[in-house]
Parts: C-alpha cells; structure tokens; sequence
C-alpha cells in the first residue's frame, strides 16, 4: 500500500474510528480529538476526513438511529474495514521501527 | 422550572438562517448527517459551556462545512444532460421553432417589427458614424485647426471663417514653435484643366507646400512635396484618370483655365465624400494664385482684407486653447487703432468643422451636431419601441406557456434547462430579427444615400459595428428573454398543471408603461415631422421679390468673358432665345461679398455701416424681374448713373432714410471720400441667402466690376430645352475652348431647402417607421388580451351583452393609454420644437391643428388596430370558447 494515501489528520481519525468503534460517528470522534489534542475539531473538517476515508475503502458506513438532540435526524456511524485495519498496522510498525532505531541519549536529550 | 428532559429537543436552538445558509449549500443526500451533526454538537456544547459559547462557536462548525467535500453534488441514477449540450440545444431550437410556427401571426409581428427597428437603427448609426466620423480621413485630425476671427459691430460679435494674408507670415515669424504646419489656402475654386484636347471643369484649390504633409493625403504616384514649383499640379485619382487615362500623368504638362502651363508632379486618393475637403480634385501652389492675382498680392500686408483661409496643424507639445489664447490678439497689435472691432483670432479644431462651426455672438453654438442629436435620439427611440413591443409580446406570450413549464418540470426539467431554453428561444428570434435587419439595410442603403446626401457604404470591416450589434442582439435577446425565463421556470409544476397558477393583478402594468412610452414617443415624433414641414413649406412660399421661372445663371471663367458683355448680349438677343440678360458679380442665390466704411447725410453718430454689395450690369433689374418701389432703374440716359446705386428696402430702413433717393453714400475715409455714389431708387426685397433669414441690406451698384455671370431670362414662348441649346451655339462659336455651363435658378433657389427636405424626409420616413412599430406591438398586445378574455367574451355574450359594447370594452383601456401619451407628449413637444424654430428669423408658428393633428392621427390608429382584434373577438360564437372545459 502507498503509505502517501494516508494523511496524518486522516489517520488519527481513523484511529479514533476504531477507538469509538462500533458508535463512531462525526461529533464524537470531533470531542475524542479534542480531548486527546486538546484543541478545537470541527465536525466538518472530521466528516470530510471521514468521506475521504470512506473513498479510499479504509471506513465503511450505515445510517444509525435518529436521537431527539438531532433533531431528530439519523447519525452516519463509521467502521474500520479489513484494509483500513492493515494500513493502520503498517502505519504503527512504520513509526515502531523508526522508535525503535533512535539512540536512547536522544529520547533522554529530549526530555 | 423542571430539568430539562434529555430525551427532548432543547429550548434553545441554533440560528436558522446559519442552517438555511448550509442547506443551501450543501448537497442534498448529506444535509441530514450533517445538520444533525451540527445541531447534536450544539447541544452537547450547551449543556457543557452554556448556550451563549455554543452559539458563537455554531458559526465556525457552519463555515467548515463549506468545503468542496459537502458542495459536490451526488451524481443522479439518472444524468442530467448539461444545459448547453448540443442535443439539448437543437431541442431547444426545434421547440422554438415550433413555437414561432405554431403562432405565425406572432412570430411575424415579432421578428419583422424588430427586423425594422433594427435596420432603421442600424442606418441611423450609420449616418450617425459618419457624421462624427467627418474629417477622420486625416491622420492629424485632432492636431489641425483652421484660423477664424472674431469682430465687434454694432455690440454684436460676428464670427468669421477668414483672416487677413498678414497673419500667415506673423504666425510663421514669431509664433513658428506653436505650428508643425501653416498653410494658406483658396477657396475652393472652378478651373478648366486640359490635356491634348481633354477639357474638364474640377473643382480644386491653391494651396501652400505643407498641405500634402498636413492633410497626409495619400500618394499614389511623383512626390509628396509636390507644391514646391510654383508652375506645378497634384492631381486627384480622379482628375488624372479623366485627363489621362491609363497614360502615366507624372511630369506631364497641363493646361489651367486656358492660360497657365502647369507640370503634374503627383496624384493623390481622392478624398472621400464625408470630408470637408472632399470637393479637393487638384491642387496648385498657392504662390501660382499669388503671382497672378494683383489684388491677392497687393493684400499680402493689408490687415483689413479678410479674405484668405488658414489652416495649421499644432506642433506636439501645443494644445488648441493654449494657441488660441496666445495668437487671438496679434492684429490688435499691428493696428492699436481698430481697438473698438476688437479683431480676435481662434481655432477652430478641424473635429469641429462639420458639426460646430456656428457661433452665435462670438460663442460656438453648435451646427450640424443637433442633427445628429436629433437622429441619434429618433434611432434609439424607434429601437426602444421595437424592443418594447418584442418584451412586451414575448412576456405576454410566455404566460399562455406556463403549462407547458409544468409538464417539462414535472418530467424531470431542472430550472437552468428552462431558463436556457427560453433564452435560446429569445436568442433565436433576435438572430433572425438581425439577419433580416441586416438584409434591409443592404437593400435600403443605396436609397437611404440618395435621401440623405451620402455616401455610406455597408459596414463589414467595421469591428465597432459588429460589436455593436453583437452587444445589442445579447442584451435585447437576455432582456426580454430573462422575463419569461426566470418567472416561469420558477413555477411549482403541480400548481400550474393543477390550473391554480394565477398571474398577478399588476402583470400588466410594466406593459401598460411601456405602451404609454411608445405612443409618447409617436405622437412627439409626428408633432415634430409636421412641423418640419411646415416650416420648410412656409418658407418656401415666401415671397422671393424676383421671378425664378425660365431665369438661367451662366458662371463665367474669369479673363476670358471680360468686356465681352455688350457682344455676347447683343448676340444672345438677337438668337430669340433670350429676351433679357444681365452680367454681375455673384450668383442669385448667394451673397458674394460685403462691404462696410460708409457713411452718409444723417448716418448716426457711432454707426458702422456694411452691406451686402452686388455689382451690377444696367439690365439687372429687369433681367431679373425685380420691382422698383420708389425712384427709377439704371438708364442709359444717365450718363451719370456709371456712379449711382439702388438699394433694397431692408437697406433703406437699416440707414434710416426717408427720402432715400438722392442720399449720396461716401467712404468714411476722412483723407479719400472720393466722389460718392448716389442713391437713384429703391427695389424691394429680394430673398439671395437663406430663405429662412431675413434679407441683407444690399447696395446693388452699376460698376459691373469683376463679371462672374451672366443672368438669362428665356424667351417664354419656346421651349426650355430650345433655348438652351442655341444659347450654348453662341457661347461655342465665341468660347470654342471653354466648357458650357449653366444652372436653373429655380433649381438653384430649390437646393436651399435641401438640407432642411433631407431632414424633414429622413425623419419624416423614420416617423412613420416608429408608428408602424408602435402599432404593431398595439396590434400583438391587442390579440393577446382578447385571447385571453376569449372566455370572459363568452359570458358576456351569453348574458346579452351586444357586439359594440363589447368593443368598446376591449378598446377603452388602449384608448385611455393613448390619451395618457398625449398628455405626456403635448408639452415635450412644444418645448423642443419651439426651441427649434427660435433658430429661424423667418419662421412658422406652433399651431394647434398640428397637435390635434397628431393626436386624433394616434387615436385613430389605435382604435383601428385594437377594433380589428376587439371585433374579431366579439364577434366569436360564445359556443365555441366556452365548449372547452
């Protein structure tokens, strides 16, 4: 798999798909970002991720039920398919790897 | 108050407009995730941080939504086609085909009405073009300016084209860095031009070197300095060919008015008609004429000889105003001593000689260019009507479609189908209207050029013209196209096929405007053509104060006719043909020259007297048939009357005599009175410039001085045609080597109306065209409206009401519009036209016939274009319109 395919916002949110799983839709994945980066995400930025995703095959969707909150209108829940799982797996061992290969005085220099 | 329940929708919620903002925008399969979305974060904010953040952060989740990802829409399981896709456009096409033939009657008042409009615009702006285009032939056109001068008489400024000869050589000597060039030229002037014996009479002028170069005449062969000999000639295209042929003409000698040998040193284009140099066929050094006119060289430091022509062209860095200020003064001061004249020079700018030559009072007052104003406005008028009447038919007519918007809707049409396909619709109907207007033109040009004096060619070359139409063809086709377009596409399918759709009470008052407009315009325009007319028709019954008919006026070439008078006459006399015959110094149509400096017995103090001046063989008054109202005639018995004169009555009044005859007439000047010139009777007035002004005072006097023609009067009791040719007998036997000419004075009295005809004719014939057009969109709208009341009609009918009543029904509406013109145009009318007339001395009076004239002439025509559509509807077996539902 190119590695390009997946951006870096694309692939916390993907992430974070999988975390919520199976009730992972935008407006909690949005607040799971926030509280984990402790800045603002938009729904939007996070549903067209999401739609990006979806488009590469990474994320599959289904209507889910309608809640008063909505308005009464049904959420878009989102999951991990096989192929957005193995690229998540391959992005980790990616960056392990790399972890793996730094000089421990570095780590200890950084911190 | 009690907890808010989770499982119910807030209070509180988002702001809607933010929410109809994104609905709009966003595409329909994803506006219910997505406001749900928006709308669950709002409330999870809410409940966390208060209602007031959640607000102010709801904008910010809107706007990241306005991205590409949310816009795009899906694609359809079934394709739209794109609205300008060529199947989609030959189906636009062939629907408004079947449109414009389903309804021939329309189609024809529509196409061919503008058709018309547009032509007659297309030929006005022609006209126009050319007009404002006079003079362009010359490359330093907005750099060359001709010198007048300006003078104070009697505490009036009198403006005039000429100048003395001593200012060529003062601009030249102290002024030479304002000029690029300084070119004094002649008038144009008559001359024979021969070669072998190839004799033509061409009009030309003398001219200095610089001319070519000023003028940038283009040369077709020998030089371009070709004035520098004084014994040479340029000719013109033309004149070369007729003397020439296809011989090559550079360096051949020809010869000039029988006398001067003339070597041509180059030819030149000729310059086209819409020039003011267009009468240009040779051109001779003007130190020729110099050489060989003693009064012309004598003027050469005469400041009081206004008689020359000055044309310049400004050096690069010189501006008009700032020339006109430092030159205006020059004689002033090369003669402290007429202060009280107030001579003044200024330029006029050769963009201003067609059509602002006039002054009044010293100021520059227009001329030709209220023509143009007047044509200008009557094509964009007659255009306007024709547009209005295409809208207005169009926008009615596009409401009978209505049904057919729905059934397209309802069968999957998006709007910016219907929208393009009533574009096209207007699109196609004003490309015909083009093509036909275009073919019109081509057809109507050679008899518009004959009507209107000019020379106007079609233009295919021209990119502003074609920019032109193409501009007016997309806003005419958007404008009524975009009505129909944008209002019945926007229709709810099931309302209009349900037949509750319902056009509004004021639909029709934009049109009834527009109707009001057009018929404005009518009435003022055949106001205005009547009394053009009018005017023209009550001048020219003018009394004249001599008799025109079987009157002939022969120029004669100067030199050759001198002290041949008595000979000529005798012969002409004794032929029969002739019964009377005088020589004078100017035609009877024009005034040549004027003079002033007298003064006589009782002449108020400060007056400056001048006059029209014509010099006269004895014969003259009888020749022409004048009446002597107190004294007598020139007499042979009088040896004395070598030095006597006869005055017009309009001169007897401008001096203030009673007793008029025996009044002596002196120079005034002191040193050299002479011996004076004695009054010996009075004529009466006699009609020699415009018709339209009033008459000079004229001094017609005995001394025959300089002969330019003779004045026939034909015997009466043999043809016209007769006479002539025996007269042109003796002139051949006597002048074997001149050309014979002579002119009618009757025609030549008739060419004064000319330009005042031309201008009645040409708006006369537009007039028409705009009342035709007006009552065609009269007649369109007329059939709409009882096509659309077919049903009321039926009622009507069935409930008794009677054929008359019916029609007085469909026509009071139309009729009240008309009158409602009338108010409008009455007094628009009289204002413009009353400051028309203010620029005649001798002129007719608005009367009211001419208004009642014009206003019963709309009202009729209204009432016969409404009756014929009202009576048709009338007259319908109520049957039969209301069988259909």
């Amino acid at each position: 798999m190119r590695r390009s395919d997946l951006g870096e916002f694309e692939e916390v949110v993907l992430l974070a798909v999988a975390v919520r799983s199976p009730q992972a839709y935008s407006v909690v994945i949005a607040e799971e970002l926030e509280r984990e980066t402790g800045q603002t995400v938009s729904t939007g930025a996070v549903h067209a991720a999401l739609q990006r995703l979806e488009t590469k095959g990474y994320l599959i969707s289904q209507l889910g039920e309608p809640t008063p909150e909505r308005g009464g209108r049904r959420k878009r829940l989102f999951t991990v398919t096989a192929l957005g799982g193995r690229i998540l797996s391959e992005v980790r061992q990616v960056r392990t790897r790399l972890w793996d290969r730094i000089v421990p005085q570095i780590i200890l220099e950084w911190n | 108050m009690a907890p808010t329940q989770p499982d119910r929708p807030q209070s509180s919620t988002p702001p809607p407009w933010l929410d109809k903002l994104l609905m709009w925008v966003v595409a329909p399969h994803l506006r219910e995730e997505v406001l749900g979305d928006l709308h669950e974060r709002y409330h999870r904010r809410a409940r966390r941080l208060g209602e007031l953040h959640a607000r102010h952060t709801y904008w910010r989740e809107v706007v990241a939504y306005l991205r590409p990802a949310f816009i795009k829409r899906k694609p359809s399981e079934y394709p739209q086609p794109f609205f300008l896709h060529p199947d989609m456009l030959r189906n636009y096409f062939k629907i408004a085909l079947r449109n414009l033939a389903r309804n021939k009657g329309y189609s024809f008042i529509n196409i061919s009405g503008l058709a018309v409009g547009m032509a007659v615009a297309m030929l006005i702006g022609l006209w126009v073009y050319d007009e404002l285009t006079y003079d362009h032939y010359h490359k330093n056109h907005d750099r060359i300016a001709q010198v007048w001068q300006s003078r104070t008489s009697n505490g009036e400024i009198n403006t005039l084209i000429t100048v003395p000869r001593p200012l060529e050589m003062s601009l030249r000597n102290e002024y030479a860095d304002y000029f690029q060039h300084i070119v004094m030229s002649s008038w144009t002037l008559r001359g024979v031009v021969a070669y072998g014996n190839k004799r033509l009479v061409k009009e030309g002028n003398y001219m200095q070197p610089a001319a070519p170069e000023m003028l940038s005449l283009e040369i077709l062969a020998g030089l371009k300095e070709g004035l520098q000999e004084i014994n040479s000639i340029m000719l013109a295209a033309s004149t070369a060919k007729g003397l020439f042929g296809d011989e090559d003409p550079i360096g051949k000698i020809v010869r000039f008015d029988n006398k001067h040998e003339l070597k041509v040193t180059s030819v030149f284009a000729d310059i086209p008609a819409s020039d003011s140099f267009h009468e240009t066929t040779f051109i001779i050094p003007w130190e020729h004429l110099v050489a060989n006119t003693d009064w012309i060289r004598n003027a050469v430091d005469q400041w009081g000889n206004n008689s020359f022509r000055l044309f310049v062209q400004l050096a690069d860095n010189a501006t008009m105003s700032e020339v006109s200020a430092k030159i205006k003064d020059i004689k002033l001061k090369a003669n402290p001593e007429i202060a009280e004249q107030n001579p003044q020079f200024l330029l006029l700018p050769m963009n201003d000689w067609h059509l602002r030559s006039t002054f009044e009072n010293g100021v520059q007052a227009g001329g030709g260019i209220e023509n143009v104003w007047l044509f200008g406005i009557i094509g964009a008028f007659v255009l306007l009507l024709a547009c209005i009447n295409f809208m207005n038919l169009n926008t009615a007519r596009s409401e009978k479609r209505a049904r057919e918007v729905g059934i397209r809707k309802s069968v999957g049409s998006v709007r910016s189908q219907l929208v393009s396909q009533f574009l096209s619709e207007s699109f196609l109907v004003v490309g015909l209207a083009f093509m036909v207007a275009m073919l019109l033109v081509l057809l109507l040009i050679p008899a518009f050029n004959t009507l209107a004096d000019k020379q106007i060619t079609f233009p295919w070359e021209n990119l502003y013209f074609w920019g032109i139409s193409l501009f007016f063809i997309v806003v005419t086709a958007m404008l009524s196209g975009s009505y129909p377009a944008l209002y019945l596409s926007s229709f709810q399918p099931v309302k209009v096929l349900k037949g509750t759709f319902r056009v509004g009470r004021y639909a029709a008052l934009p049109r009834k405007v527009l109707v009001v407009l057009q018929f404005t315009v009518s009435v003022a325009l055949i106001i205005g053509t009547l009394t053009v007319f009018r005017q023209i028709q009550f001048t020219k019954n003018r009394p004249i104060g001599y008799d025109r008919a079987g009157l002939v006026q022969i120029p004669l070439t100067e030199g050759a006719f001198d002290g041949k008078y008595a000979f000529i006459r005798n012969e002409l006399i004794n032929s029969g043909a002739v019964i009377e015959m005088s020589a004078t110094s100017n035609p009877t149509t024009e005034v040549y020259y004027g003079r002033g400096g007298f003064k006589w017995a009782g002449m108020p103090e400060d007056f400056q007297a001048s006059f029209a001046w014509i010099w006269v063989s004895p014969d003259y008054v009888k020749s022409l048939g004048m009446k002597i109202i107190t004294g007598r005639d020139f007499s042979p018995d009088f040896p004395s009357d070598s030095s006597a004169v006869l005055l017009n009555k309009t001169a007897v009044e401008y001096m203030g005599l009673k007793d008029p005859v025996g009044t002596v007439l002196r120079d005034s000047d002191e040193q050299d009175p002479g011996k004076g010139m004695k009054v010996i009777g009075v004529v009466d007035d006699m009609v020699m410039d415009s018709p339209y002004e009033s008459v000079k005072p004229t001094v017609y006097d005995f001394n025959p001085g300089p002969v330019r023609f003779y004045h026939l009067r034909l015997a009466p009791n043999q043809s016209a045609n007769k006479s002539i040719a025996t007269v042109e007998g003796v002139f051949k036997k006597n002048f074997p080597d001149l050309p014979f000419e002579y002119k009618f004075v009757d025609d030549e009295y008739a060419a004064k109306f000319s330009s005042e005809e031309r201008i009645g004719k040409l708006a006369g014939v537009f007039t028409g065209l705009a009342i035709l057009i007006s009552c065609l969109g009269l007649f369109g709208l007329a059939s709409y409206v009882a096509e659309q009341r077919t049903k009321e009609i039926g009622v009507r009918k069935v409930l008794g009401a009677s054929v008359a009543s019916l029609w007085r029904l469909m026509s009071r509406d139309f009729v009240l519009l008309v009158l409602i013109a009338l108010l409008i145009a009455v007094p628009l009318a009289v204002y413009f036209l009353d400051g028309w007339l203010q620029n005649y001395t001798y002129r007719t009076e608005l009367s009211w016939w001419i208004f009642a004239a014009a206003g019963a002439g709309a009202l009729v025509l209204t009432l016969l274009t409404v009756s014929f559509q009202a009576i048709k509807a009338a007259l319908v077996d109520p049957v039969k319109s209301l069988r259909s539902e």
